[in-house]
């Protein structure tokens, strides 16, 4: 399947993007909990890996042997992905409704167990680039070019597995895996780089002998354009650092409220109502 | 003496020898079987395989985290990694990389912790795996298997890797005394008596499996019959085997070359409890840290010895 040949538009992706976005923020105010603004800066990256060919997926045979594989390393970013993952036909659009919800497979974190369509379960930050490295390495054996794409979080760079990951992929020369890091430069307490500054991401990254672009994740042109570069390249593994924005695509509601962090909580009814409208 | 003398064993060889021969053995069977190594596979005898299989086994270096994470990924993709380290290093340092990447998600990741409890000797307790049973019980669906020679080790190997679901296979460094013949059962889940007795039950699994043996030799002369059981599968326990113990000798003594929490000891008594409530005595390390020193006199000193559990019989049977 040539994927390449099947690329929507820029335009095309960006409405897709606030699709996403109206998703991720009706599911999770509906929950009353959540993660709502660090799923909004990763939206631009999960909209063009799942709806802009770079991700070979067959919906209706999630466990397909050579698809691709998409983990959201940041695992309570997960209503973005749940968001993609309905549009892209896992499961009805009406099931977003039943996030966090008991018996709903929408989980608050991702869990395999419960949702097909889930690559690795995560939520315990650091885990996700080691076990797509581990998927990346058995497509190889299996003589499959999967391609392996991993989003994690600037505060989940703190994890010290994540640079053990890096130093193993580099040694094994998995050019399939492509990790993102959305770079959206807050954590739970505060600014990640108060907290625990790792940037620049990009050289510490490149030292281990990846290839590595930075670029403002929440432009669409420009992630067309990284992941174009990234899956051309199979002969070492690539990163994206992503500069995002949290809360992306409704910041000005978000400083009307008077939190630009807005860690792990649902927006309120009202400001939620704000944010769709300020949409559109 | 030695173990295994007074209840007339002939010496055997050690169960990460038996691992590793028989992990090799299998691999042209088992093709679906990839080794992960955090640079000790001359320890755990990954090796072997390794060298049979370059293109299947991946040392990821001193990084046990992402190497059971990295497993968690194979497995999913419909590998059968089998991640083999330290017993201390598997489970206390990756601890909830196990968690996530292997339980939860219920992947089919086999591993197995070498140079299990104080008998390592002279590396001393940072190297002795004293919690790894505790640890690897706590987890939803995890099997929990401790076998006590090499035949039953390279039995227990075959067997795991036909059983899906994630496994806790624990292993030794010295050499121990042979207990099976070639053609004995191993069934994962069901007990092995190896002796009946009617005034008590050893339940014993690992290197205290010979211990016990010892043990129920001493026993006899002192006119005290003790059944000896061999609970290689700590986790699920063969409850119908702890019950009928129970029942039919009304006292048990539980001996593990482990902590005193959470292993074999707890399981039993749990199994104990729920069926048939029996007095019952331990013999284990203890809540302790023990120390360097050669192998013998460290099980001497820490208590894990034959006179320990004749003592713990007596005991027990005086209740």
């Amino acid at each position: 399947m040539s994927l390449e040949n099947q690329r929507p538009t820029i335009e095309e992706l960006e409405d897709k993007a606030r699709v996403l976005r109206r998703h991720i923020i009706e599911m999770t105010t509906e929950a009353g909990s959540g993660h709502p603004t660090s799923s909004l800066s990763a939206t631009e990256v999960v909209t063009a890996i799942y709806f802009g060919g770079f991700l070979n997926y067959n919906s209706a045979e999630p466990d397909w042997a050579e698809r691709d594989r998409f983990i959201m390393s940041k695992g309570h970013a997960v209503p973005a992905l749940y968001a993609a993952m309905a549009e892209a036909g896992y499961f009805p659009v009406e099931d977003l409704s039943t996030l966090r919800k008991l018996g709903s497979p929408l989980e608050g974190h991702p869990n395999v167990r419960r949702l097909a369509g889930i690559e690795a379960s995560t939520g315990s930050l650091g885990q996700g680039l080691s076990i797509g490295l581990g998927q990346a390495l058995g497509c190889r054996i299996d003589g499959h070019d999967s391609r392996v794409f991993v989003v994690m979080g600037d505060g989940e760079m703190g994890e010290g597995q994540v640079w053990e990951a890096i130093a193993t992929a580099h040694k094994y020369q998995v050019g399939s895996l492509t990790a993102i890091v959305d770079q959206n430069g807050y954590q739970q307490t505060g600014a990640t780089s108060d907290v625990l500054d790792l940037t620049p991401f990009a050289p510490k990254i490149e030292s281990f002998g990846w290839h590595v672009q930075t670029i403002n994740g929440n432009n669409m042109s420009e992630v067309v354009a990284a992941l174009e570069t990234a899956v051309g390249i199979t002969d070492r593994p690539t990163a994206i650092v992503a500069e995002t924005q949290k809360g992306f695509g409704i910041l000005p509601v978000l400083e009307e409220a008077g939190d630009m962090n807005f860690h792990g909580q649902a927006l309120s009814a009202e400001v939620a109502e704000k944010a769709l409208a300020h949409l559109g | 003496m030695a173990i295994g003398d007074k209840s007339g064993l002939s010496p055997g060889g050690a169960t990460r020898d038996a691992f590793g021969k028989a992990l090799e053995t299998l691999g042209e069977r088992f093709p679906e079987v990839v080794v992960v190594d955090g640079d000790v596979g001359n320890s755990t005898r990954t090796e072997a395989f390794a060298k049979a299989f370059p293109d299947r086994a991946f040392n990821v270096g001193i990084a046990e985290a992402n190497m059971v994470s990295i497993a968690g990924g194979l497995a999913s993709c419909g590998k059968t990694p089998v991640v083999a380290s330290f017993a201390a290093f598997l489970l206390c340092n990756a601890y909830d990389q196990i968690r996530m990447s292997v339980t939860f998600p219920a992947q089919n990741v086999k591993l197995v912790g070498s140079h299990s409890g104080i008998s390592i000797g002279e590396d001393g307790p940072s190297q002795m795996g004293i919690e790894d049973v505790a640890l690897a019980c706590s987890l939803p669906g995890m099997t929990v298997i401790v076998p006590c020679d090499e035949i039953s080790t390279a039995k227990a190997t075959e067997e795991i890797l036909q059983r899906e679901g994630p496994v806790y296979l624990r292993l030794g460094r010295p050499a121990v005394p042979r207990i099976y013949e070639d053609d004995s059962e191993f069934v994962i889940g069901r007990a092995n008596q190896l002796r009946d007795g009617d005034d008590l039950t050893i339940i014993a699994n690992g290197l205290m499996v010979a211990v016990a043996l010892d043990a129920a030799a001493e026993l006899s002369e002192q006119g005290i019959s003790a059944r000896v059981l061999d609970m290689h599968t700590v986790k699920p326990i063969d409850e119908p085997a702890v019950a009928a113990a129970a029942r039919e000798t009304q006292a048990i003594v539980v001996a593990e070359e482990h902590s005193a929490n959470g292993g074999l000891g707890s399981a039993v008594a749990i199994a104990v409890s729920r069926t048939t409530p029996v007095p019952i005595a331990y013999v284990n390390t203890g809540d302790c840290y023990a120390e360097s020193g050669d192998p013998d006199g460290l099980l001497e000193k820490y208590g894990l010895t034959s006179g320990r559990i004749v003592e713990a019989a007596r005991s027990v049977k005086a209740n």
